[in-house]
């Protein structure tokens, strides 16, 4: 019979070849759906992984997705390193564009250049009250992280349609539920022109470097770390878990909301209420598919990008639900679940 | 009184929805799992459910299709935890992200069809007392299902051998497992039941509560459900108490609105979720209490021999 057998060490050749592992049974069983569905597996293969590569423009598409995946994973990366389940990054990612948005309302034709920084920043801040009511509720009150954040996207959606069915709502569009578009001035300022890619892309880059540093170069990414891997021994160590949560959650708060202040300033250019477009969980994967390290997350986050425009592409081309993706998302964590038991475990035949 | 006697009725059959799911959850914890897979489950479930009554017309066989999912994905989840030692929380999240997507996607066919004409229930000559009538006896069957349902619970849980076993191992595995006790299989039982009684929830949303299907209709469901055995201290007739109220909440703001009162609908929407915090912020502020109640054991994995 095959059993598991514990090892000595954790392997760490399987901690690198476990995400792939998971990325080839993934498309197994893609190529399966395919099949069943009576789909070209060839045809669907290359929806998902050569049409979002194949040119300049699709490439920049590519990442372009990927930002937003990137930042608000970097973040996660860093709560759930200190073992706090931040799962409502989608609320505070919203909350993040709703305070962007504020912002970008107030602008004229008058504004200067100045506007982006402080939408960013506005963005930012949201990001971070959102994620601080969790953190708050759980330093005081020791109410469960996952379901307080996870209520709070749920909260954070009505926050939402409120404001673009009500006081937000563009006065002049059909009665829409939409704010008026912002300003050209809040444009977050584009790299090449023709292309959709903007300095979210910069700024993801430079959060890759800043969370690197902070996790394996400074103390205290290093006491948060403890903390997560054993609270017993940060405790005798005399690190605070309590600052630890706060950094945890107002970091990936802040990211997330940095994110959708980016999306809704960039890319979408007003509030509607497909803002929400689940990026926020889809980073809780991108997050662990990425090993929770800033340059995994780099390559989690772009092959999560070919997903979502793989579906979008599924849909036009293969009249496959647009939805598939988040079918992919999901078999992706779990497959990635099971092939981590690899480097705990080996597989032994006994009898 | 004719509405009070509506609201009380809508809150009942609201809050069966989330107890059905929070005893199957609580059936989990007692066992020493958390299956944050719950909303994933009830998703699943909702879609085939619903679609098994647009092929067969026949409720029950809906209902059965609906903890058959739930179960099916249940045991993926608990194979996953129990004997690939997993993180719990991260493999009931993959649950939770994978039933949202796969329902999504399997159920587009799905998303304009129409359920048969309800069958109208009622319980002979209670049903006609005025007041109590109308709030408490013409619920569908279920309703009165899950009533039995939480009794059933604490008898198996407090009064047999096997809740006996059951409740060992969400204590201390280790304890059972030295007497003999085959923990995982155990595990993996307790897991499946919860898993049905997730799925019937969600079955039971899809083709009687609100007899239709929409990607995502579950609404945090689960999740709330999960709360509950937190805010219930794992009773399975807090759980049953905790549900109505939440029913209640959910059903205030229909009735908020049908009284006039001018708040935007968004907030009325909201209260379930701001209730929810505002319950576990409650619960959870005194640490020992939920502690005391707590199964020893939730959320660890338990390796035999290790």
């Amino acid at each position: 019979m095959l059993r598991l057998e514990v090892r000595p060490q954790p392997s760490r050749r399987w901690g690198y070849a476990s995400p792939l592992l998971a990325l080839a049974i993934t498309v197994v069983i893609g190529v399966i759906l395919f099949a069943v569905l009576g789909k070209d597996p060839v045809r669907g293969l290359q929806v998902f992984f050569w049409e979002p590569i194949k040119s300049t423009y699709a490439l920049s598409e590519l990442m372009v997705k990927a930002t937003p995946l990137l930042i608000i994973a970097l973040g996660l990366a860093v709560c759930f390193r200190s073992n706090v389940w931040n799962i409502g990054a989608e609320g505070q990612y919203l909350i993040g564009a709703i305070f962007a948005a504020g912002v970008a309302l107030t602008a004229d034709k008058t504004t200067g250049g100045w506007i982006v920084p402080a939408i960013i920043a506005a963005g930012v801040v949201g990001g971070m009250v959102w994620a601080g009511i969790t953190a708050l509720l759980r330093d005081r009150f020791n109410a469960n992280e996952i379901l307080v954040s996870l209520m709070l996207v749920y909260v954070a959606v009505q926050v939402l349609n409120y404001l673009v069915y009500g006081p937000w709502k563009d006065p002049g569009g059909y009665n829409f539920p939409q704010t008026k578009t912002f300003e050209a001035v809040t444009q977050i300022p584009r790299l090449v022109p023709g292309s959709r890619l903007n300095i979210g892309l910069l700024l993801a880059l430079a959060g890759v470097a800043a969370v690197w540093v902070f996790l394996f170069r400074t103390y205290s990414g290093f006491a948060q770390q403890v903390g997560g891997l054993a609270p017993a021994a940060a405790r005798y160590a005399g690190f605070s878990s309590r600052k630890a949560l706060w950094i945890a959650l107002l970091t990936s708060g802040g990211m997330a909301g940095m994110a959708g202040a980016l999306e809704v300033a960039g890319p979408i250019g007003q509030l509607t209420p497909y803002v929400p477009a689940g990026y926020g969980f889809a980073a809780i994967i991108v997050a662990f598919v990425g090993r929770l390290h800033p340059v995994g997350i780099v390559f989690s986050a772009i092959l999560m990008s070919m997903f979502y425009i793989g579906g979008e592409l599924a849909q036009s081309r293969l009249g496959l639900p647009k939805s598939i993706t988040g079918v992919f998302q999901g078999l992706l964590l779990f497959a990635l679940l099971a092939c981590d038991t690899l480097i705990a475990y080996r597989l032994v035949w006994k009898k | 009184m004719e509405s009070t006697a509506l609201l009380i009725a809508a809150s009942l059959n609201a809050g069966t929805v989330l107890a059905i799911a929070s005893l199957g959850l609580l059936i989990n914890e007692k066992a020493g799992i958390v299956n944050l897979g719950a909303e994933g489950m009830m998703l699943c479930a909702a879609l085939a459910g619903f679609a098994t009554v647009v092929h067969t017309g026949s409720t029950v066989a809906g209902l059965g299709a609906g903890m058959l999912a739930g179960a099916l994905l249940a045991a993926l989840f608990g194979v996953l935890v129990i004997w690939l030692n997993t993180n719990q929380y991260a493999t009931g999240l993959a649950l939770s992200l994978f039933g949202a997507g796969f329902s999504a996607f399997a159920g587009t066919a799905y998303v304009q069809e129409k359920l048969p004409e309800q069958m109208r229930f009622a319980v002979p000559v209670l049903s006609d007392i005025p007041f109590v009538g109308p709030a408490l006896f013409r619920h569908h069957p279920m309703v009165y299902v899950c009533v039995a349902l939480v009794l059933g619970l604490i008898w198996f849980l407090w009064r047999t051998r096997a809740g006996l076993v059951l409740r060992s191992v969400g204590e201390s595995p280790e304890s059972a497992h030295a007497l003999g006790y085959p923990v995982r299989r155990i595990r993996l039982m307790a897991v499946m039941a919860g898993g049905a009684l997730c799925g019937l929830a969600g079955a039971y949303v899809s083709t009687v509560y609100t007899p239709l299907w929409v990607e995502g209709m579950i609404a945090g469901k689960g999740w709330i459900a999960l709360a509950l055995t937190t805010f219930a201290t794992w009773r399975p007739a807090r759980v049953l108490l905790g549900a109505y109220l939440f029913g209640g909440v959910t059903m205030l703001q229909f009735h908020l609105q049908g009284m006039g009162v001018n708040v935007p609908s968004q907030f009325l929407t909201m209260m379930p979720y701001v209730a929810t915090i505002v319950v576990l912020v409650l619960i959870s502020r005194n640490p020992t209490w939920i502690r005391i109640n707590m199964p020893a054991s939730i959320g660890k994995p338990f390796y035999p021999g290790a």
